[in-house]
């Protein structure tokens, strides 16, 4: 596939049914599923000891839910959806958020036939574990360095954003490399998504700094509970806001 | 300022819808007859892959019979997240009143 033709295919979302060759669909399964165990037994840990943290669970999820339901017009005249699942990785790390994006996932393979059961693994990936493990991070390394804790949030799930996309081209890339190869099919990708994603991603990364503030101002507790802000960074933000 | 996250995220779409209408304007008037912009971007990447002559070995065991169907069931989608953030934001703020 030349990769002209690869770059028209750089804003799609989830790899759709039928469309990862053998042996890259069974690849990104194995990939996937240590994270989806981890996330299902860090799930259970979550309801055993912290029970007070189970509504904020469901809004990370519900988070997902909204914000993949909704395809927004990319500047380049076609459609792509944000994926939400920064939230769930700031919350509660990218394994958990792997399991809210395979619940959505299967949602969306199984009712609206997009994305697919074949290439569940291959999404869960990208959208589930490779984005929220970013905003993890990123969010990790803001709060330690001090940094303002809204700005940190919309980078980390603006990042997040970004990332699923680029990690869906590598995977693309991969499994199609064509006559350019693996590295000029990927760019071929890379510099469409400057383009493409990075209004979305702005978009996203703004919301879930909103809903954020939210959060902390109506149940800090739960925040400092996961060890997400101390009470001090609580105190100072509830202040500012008052 | 109180308020002023809410009003700068509020600028920030009312920017993104500009920019979209604006480039809607320009992308409209180079279509030709027929020609539709604005749509999924996944329907026309798996034709071009099918293009390269690669055959998808499975298909969705169920698909949307029509867009109506699809637009109705990505609708729920969202109404069943968006009920469960009001559920649980309307509790958060109801428990504290009462706190």
């Amino acid at each position: 596939m030349p990769p002209t033709r690869l770059q028209s295919i750089g804003d799609i979302m989830h790899i759709m049914e039928g469309f990862l060759p053998s042996p890259w669909w069974e690849i990104w399964f194995f990939v996937s599923l240590p994270f989806i165990v981890i996330g299902l037994y860090q799930l259970n840990k979550l309801v055993q000891e912290k029970r007070e943290a189970l509504p904020l669970l469901a809004v990370a999820g519900a988070f997902v839910f909204v914000l993949s339901s909704l395809k927004l017009p990319s500047f380049n005249g076609s459609c792509s959806h944000p994926t939400g699942t920064g939230l769930g990785g700031v919350l509660f790390g990218p394994c958990i958020a792997a399991v809210l994006g395979l619940i959505v996932l299967i949602f969306q393979a199984v009712f609206l036939a997009h994305g697919g059961i074949t290439t569940l693994g291959a999404n869960v990936f990208s959208m589930g574990i490779a984005g929220p493990a970013v905003a993890y991070f990123i969010y990790k390394a803001g709060t330690r360095a001090g940094a303002n804790t809204y700005a940190t949030v919309f980078c980390a799930a603006a990042l997040a954003d970004l990332v699923t996309y680029v990690v869906t081209s590598v995977q693309l890339a991969l499994a199609f490399p064509g006559t350019a190869g693996f590295l000029g099919a990927f760019s071929a990708f890379a510099a469409i998504f400057a383009v493409t994603q990075v209004p979305l991603a702005i978009i996203e990364g703004a919301v879930i700094m909103l809903v954020f503030k939210y959060i902390v101002q109506l149940k800090p507790e739960i925040l400092t509970r996961l060890n997400l802000l101390s009470e001090s960074t609580v105190t100072k933000l509830r202040e500012a806001a008052a | 300022m109180k308020y002023g996250m809410e009003l700068a995220v509020a600028a920030l779409i009312v920017v993104f819808a500009a920019v979209f209408l604006f480039q809607d304007a320009a992308i409209q008037a180079t279509l030709g007859d027929g020609e539709e912009a604005w749509g999924g971007a996944d329907g026309e990447a798996a034709g071009l892959i099918e293009a390269s002559g690669y055959e998808p070995w499975t298909g969705p065991l169920w698909a949307p019979p029509s867009g109506e169907v699809e637009s109705l069931l990505f609708a729920l989608q969202a109404a069943i997240g968006a009920v469960i953030i009001g559920y649980v934001f309307g509790y958060w703020r109801g428990s504290r009143r009462t706190a």
